[in-house]
This record gives structure tokens, C-alpha cells and sequence, in this order.
């Protein structure tokens, strides 16, 4: 005989209405804005899908999308092979372990809007250490507040510095976690180092694996704080993500209602590429 | 297959050992002949896992050599030296179809896929594994598993030896006997030389045709489960093996006699050596018996096992167990033991020091 029992949602209600505080109320907010138009003293005009129809059709929004997946892959591709490779090559005993993870989790602690200033004044072509060094020892010309390219390299280098470290503390507890059998009985079959990570170790790091590409994927393609402070969405637009436009489309131009409906359509294609992500890296388990 | 010989074999986990015990392995000198049943028995931590790691090439010995047929192979790697190994948890390939799993190691060694497929059926038949050898690997039970991993270590024709490392711990009881009778089949078909490893001794006298017990690091006796049953050479052999183990009592000997608590009592034979030092009297608690003659004893408890019953009695200071069948004493009572002269050995220094009479003659049945 099974016994129903409801009286386990009490304890959800809290949690409930933490949530429905701190995202469903602000975003239903974001739903009002995004299918009305207002000019201020709380006056409110029924515009229906009219922003979401424009944002979508509007070439601006389409440039951002392209950019912002564009970051997004670069990450993902640099990010996530690297992170497996520093893992590997991390001592699995002994004294260095400790230090190698202190080492792996420092960049990890500093705040975004610092990472940003940090990164920032060391690429300056005249006062920064790396831009003096490239400029004026190495003689490569380089200075991000004007070429897209060099902006692109340092967004990019400062987003593989700061959150590389993710993939490499998730990949590397996923392999601590396989037995010593696994790699002694792998030798004995005459595996390669290359069937050993292929058979042995990617298997056994695929579960962390799906989180840190998940966890990449959602905070690379919402970034905002770092290339922000960094290069400001410049030279031009070369580096305006869709989280800079929205920002500069919502409190540069004030125009709340496609801001809001930009919002929602962000929020959905994260949510269908989490989705897509999930779905694809768990399919395999089901079976 | 091959005959395999450790010679001066010495292991130790410190990389500048100084005293004898900082060696997990004490000078061990063994010859496993080709084809033959081992079992490596001992508790926890005395060595028994270091040493099939160095015959399997996973560990260096720190001094001395390992030769396969007559050949070094002390320096070489693990997939060079032809070997198979079982270990505690199954290892398997979790990606991989149980078919897959099966033919890595020939995969890996470059054979075509036609000897490879008549390898793999023939090992699932043997197995009795053909029917889930398309099915992921992952999802079998803990039993099948280890099959397919000892699989693993079969599929090769030419293997040396096939080491097993406690392969029946995480399977359910039911299922140990099955796979073990298993193992032992594989044994008679396969032919090749086989070492298991185990602190079970029901697991170790089963299996194998020769059975070498282990402690501190030391070989102690090597031997057919019979014979360390019977002519345990030392006093934790007599200990480990049994269920009770053996008796050991504490004697004094007097003109060549042992006397415990003030009686004498009957050896199997005469004294071999020069019998200095702590000697105990070592009788199996199945040649003990109560009669109305012999050594006076008190009962302090009696155990039911089934089909026998294991009397506990206190003699001289000492507990003294005999197995009996049929009507058993009660608590408390006062009973004699006599000792089957035959089984009473004697031990100096935890080593075995009587031989048995009819092997040198002098002394009758008494």
C-alpha cells in the first residue's frame, strides 16, 4: 500500500516565494514592458508582438546574435579542450596537488568588473605590460580600443584566463575519481594513451564534462561585466555582445519595450541552447 | 603459458628502506609451475596484492627477479609480459559493447578482425556471456561484469598467467560459488597458470591445487589445502586456516617430551633440531576428542556449527577447542581431551619441529 502524501510541498512554498520574488515577478515586469509602450508617468500604450517583430527583423539585433555566438563557440572550443588537457597533466598525489589547485581556482576569485580593469590595463599599448611588451619589444602592432581583431584576441584571451580553471577543477575530479584498477588493467590490455583517454577517462569525466560546458555555455553567452569594462562593446561595434546592446538599448536609449522583448528572446534561445546542449550530452544514458 | 620464477624478491614502498620492516616484501624465492592452480592466501596487508603486482609487471621489485620460462622479464612493462589480470572491481569498459570489450586487448595488439571475432565467441561461449554480447557493457550486473573483465584476460591464447586479485568481494554471496566453480572450469579448459589472490580461505582451498599462505610479508608455507590442513609448518598457518583454527598451547618440554599443565603429552614424533626457544603444542580442534582419559578440562562453551559442535575448554590457562559430533557436554562440566597422537605437533618459534614417526622410524603408534 502506498500512502499519499502532499504535505512535502510546505516545504517547497519558501523556496516558492523566494523565486517568485527574485525572477518571476521582475520578469513578468520584463513581459509587461515587452508588449507595451510607455512614456513615462506610468501611461501604457498595447503595442502586442510589435517589439519582438521588430527586434527580430532589425539587422542591429541579428549582428549581436552573430557576435555573441561567435564569443560563445570560441569559448567553448578553446575553453573546454584546454581544461581537459590542463587536468591530465595535473599530478594526481602528492605536494603539488594542493597548489596546483590553488593556482587553477586564483582567477576564478577575483570579481568580474576587476578581471575587466585588470585585463584592461595590461594590454594599454603605452603603460600595459603585455601592450608595451607587444608594441614596443615584440614590435607588433597592437592596441584594442582600435583594431576589432585585437579587441577580439583580448576578450577572448581574458575569458579562457578567467574561467578556464572551471573546466580544469570539474574535469580534474572527474578523473581523481576513477580507480588505479582502470588505468593497471588498461595497461595490460596494451591500451594506448590515446584508448585510455578515449575509453577510460573521457567516459568517466562525461558527466562534469556536461555540467562545465553547460556552465560555459550559459555564462559565456550572458557575459556582460568583462567585455564591458574591457573594450566598452569597441572599436565601433566589434565587440557589442547582445548583453552590451541590451544594456545600451534598455538605459542608453531608454526604449524599455523592444529592450524587454530583446530580454525575452535572449532568455529563450539560452534556454533552447541549454536545452539542446543537456539533451545531445545525456542521450547516450538514457539506453 | 609459462613457468614463472621469483628469484630474491624483495619490495618496498620506501624509496631508502632501513630495517626488515620497512619491506612489504621479505625475500621471497617461489617457482609457479606452468599450468597450476595457485592461491595466495593471507590477512589484509601482508603482501599478497604487492606481489601479484610485480608479477604482473604494475610494480618494480625493489631487489631481485622475475622470470618467465627461464627468461628476465623483471624491467619489462605490463603488456609486454603476456599476462592477465582480475581485479577487486570489475573493470570494464563502460562505452563499449561487451563484444568490444572482449576484443580490445587483441584490437590493441593489431590482430584481424577474423581471428578476433572467433576469439571473442569462443571465450563468450565459454563464458556464458554470448547472448548479451551486443548490449552495452555499462548496464550489466556486478557478476556479469567481473566475467567479462576475467574475459578480457582470456581472450588471448598465449597468456602467461591469468591473476585474479580478490575477484569475488563486491559479487553477491549466491553468486561467488557459481563464479568460482566458474573460475575452476575455465581452469581445466584453459590450461593456462592461474594465481588468486584472497583472504578467504574457502575461496583459496577450492580453487586451487596449491595454496601459498602469506604473512608479514613472508611465505610461510606453500602447500595443498590437505597438507596445510593437516602439517601446518607454523603456527599462523595451523591459525588461519580452520574454522576454529588450531589449538597452540604453550609447553614446556622435559627429556625430549612435551608437558602442558603438568601432564605429558604424546607427539607424532621426534624433535627435529635443537628445540630452543618458545615452544607450543599445535593440535586441530578436529583431533581433539573428549574421552574419559587424557587431559583435564573444563567446558566454558558450547557452539552448534550444523553438523558438528565446537566445544571450548579451558585447560592450564589456555582455551583448548574440540569438535565433536553427537551428544556434546554441558557448560561448566569437568571433561578429559586426549589428543590423536598422529595430529599433535610441536612448534618452536611458530615453526613446525616434529616429523611425523613413520617417516624416520623410531617411534610406534603409542
Amino acid at each position: 500500500m502506498k500512502t499519499e502524501n502532499q504535505k512535502a510541498w510546505f516545504f517547497v512554498l519558501p523556496v516558492l516565494a523566494l523565486v517568485a520574488f527574485n525572477a518571476l515577478i521582475p520578469m513578468m515586469t520584463v513581459v509587461n514592458y515587452s508588449v507595451q509602450e510607455t512614456f513615462g508617468d506610468n501611461v501604457f500604450f498595447w503595442q502586442g508582438l510589435d517589439w519582438f517583430q521588430q527586434i527580430l527583423r532589425s539587422d542591429r539585433f541579428h549582428a549581436a546574435l552573430g557576435r555573441q555566438f561567435m564569443f560563445t563557440f570560441l569559448i567553448l572550443i578553446i575553453e573546454v579542450p584546454l581544461g581537459i588537457a590542463i587536468a591530465l597533466s595535473m599530478p594526481r598525489k602528492g605536494f603539488w596537488v594542493p597548489v596546483c589547485l590553488v593556482l587553477m581556482a586564483l582567477p576564478m576569485l577575483i570579481p568580474w568588473n576587476v578581471v575587466g580593469a585588470m585585463w584592461n590595463i595590461f594590454t594599454l599599448p603605452d603603460i600595459g605590460l603585455l601592450g608595451y611588451f607587444l608594441n614596443h619589444v615584440l614590435g607588433i602592432s597592437y592596441d584594442m580600443t582600435q583594431d576589432p581583431v585585437a579587441a577580439w584576441v583580448t576578450i577572448v584571451t581574458m575569458d579562457v584566463w578567467h574561467w578556464t580553471s572551471l573546466v580544469v577543477l570539474l574535469a580534474y575530479a572527474g578523473l581523481v575519481s576513477i580507480p588505479d584498477a582502470y588505468y593497471q588493467a588498461a595497461k595490460i590490455d596494451g591500451a594506448s594513451n590515446w584508448a585510455v583517454f578515449r575509453f577510460i577517462q573521457l567516459p568517466k569525466m562525461k558527466t562534469v564534462l556536461t555540467i562545465a560546458i553547460l556552465l560555459r555555455f550559459m555564462d559565456s553567452f550572458n557575459i556582460y561585466t568583462e567585455p564591458f569594462v574591457l573594450t566598452g562593446g569597441g572599436p565601433g561595434n566589434s565587440t557589442t555582445l547582445l548583453s552590451i546592446d541590451l544594456v545600451k538599448i534598455a538605459l542608453g536609449q531608454f526604449d524599455l519595450g523592444p529592450a524587454a522583448a530583446m530580454s525575452l528572446i535572449y532568455f529563450a534561445i539560452t534556454l533552447l541552447v541549454s536545452w539542446l546542449f543537456y539533451t545531445l550530452m545525456t542521450k547516450d544514458d538514457l539506453n | 603459458m609459462a613457468k614463472i620464477t621469483l628469484s630474491k624478491l624483495r619490495h618496498s614502498y620506501l624509496s631508502t628502506p632501513k630495517s626488515d620492516s620497512d619491506y612489504a616484501l621479505k625475500e621471497i624465492d617461489l617457482d609457479w609451475t606452468d599450468g597450476g592452480a595457485y592461491a595466495l592466501l593471507g590477512p589484509s596487508g601482508c603482501g599478497k596484492s604487492t606481489l601479484l603486482n610485480i608479477i604482473s609487471g604494475l610494480l618494480v621489485p625493489s631487489e631481485g627477479k622475475i622470470l618467465f620460462d627461464g627468461k628476465d622479464v623483471t624491467a619489462l612493462p605490463p603488456d609486454q609480459r603476456n599476462i592477465a589480470q582480475v581485479f577487486q572491481f570489475p573493470v570494464i569498459y563502460d562505452t563499449m559493447t561487451v563484444y568490444d570489450n572482449l576484443a580490445f586487448p587483441l584490437r590493441n595488439r593489431g590482430r584481424d578482425e577474423a581471428t578476433v571475432h572467433q576469439r571473442v565467441m569462443a571465450i563468450a561461449e565459454m563464458l556464458e556471456v554470448t547472448e548479451m554480447l551486443e548490449q552495452k557493457a555499462a548496464g550489466l550486473s556486478p557478476d556479469n561484469k567481473q566475467k567479462i573483465s576475467m574475459g578480457r584476460g582470456l581472450v588471448r591464447e598465449d597468456v602467461n598467467v591469468v591473476m585474479f586479485d580478490e575477484p569475488l568481494t563486491v559479487i553477491d554471496p549466491h553468486l561467488k560459488w557459481k563464479l568460482r566453480s566458474k573460475l575452476k572450469e575455465l581452469h581445466q579448459r584453459v590450461k593456462a597458470t592461474m594465481i588468486y589472490v584472497t583472504h578467504d580461505q574457502t575461496e583459496a582451498l577450492t580453487f586451487a591445487d596449491q595454496v601459498v599462505v602469506m604473512q608479514l610479508g613472508e611465505v610461510v608455507q606453500i602447500g595443498t589445502p590437505v597438507e596445510l590442513f593437516e602439517r601446518p609448518a607454523h603456527t599462523f598457518v595451523g591459525h588461519f586456516i580452520g574454522s576454529p583454527g588450531m589449538n597452540i598451547l604453550p609447553c614446556e618440554l622435559q627429556h625430549g617430551a612435551a608437558v602442558f599443565a603438568g601432564q605429558q603429552i604424546m607427539l607424532e614424533g621426534p624433535i627435529q633440531g635443537a628445540a630452543e626457544g618458545q615452544t607450543e603444542i599445535g593440535i586441530r580442534p578436529e583431533f581433539v576428542s573428549l574421552a574419559g582419559h587424557g587431559l583435564p578440562a573444563t567446558v566454558t562453551k558450547v557452539s552448534d556449527i550444523g553438523r558438528h559442535t565446537v566445544v571450548e575448554c579451558e585447560a592450564g590457562g589456555c582455551r583448548i577447542n574440540a569438535v565433536t559430533e553427537g551428544a556434546a557436554p554441558e557448560k561448566g562440566s569437568a571433561v578429559h581431551l586426549a589428543f590423536r597422537q598422529d595430529m599433535t605437533r610441536l612448534y618452536v618459534d611458530g615453526w613446525l619441529a616434529t616429523a611425523p614417526a613413520n617417516a624416520t622410524g623410531e617411534q610406534g603408534a603409542a
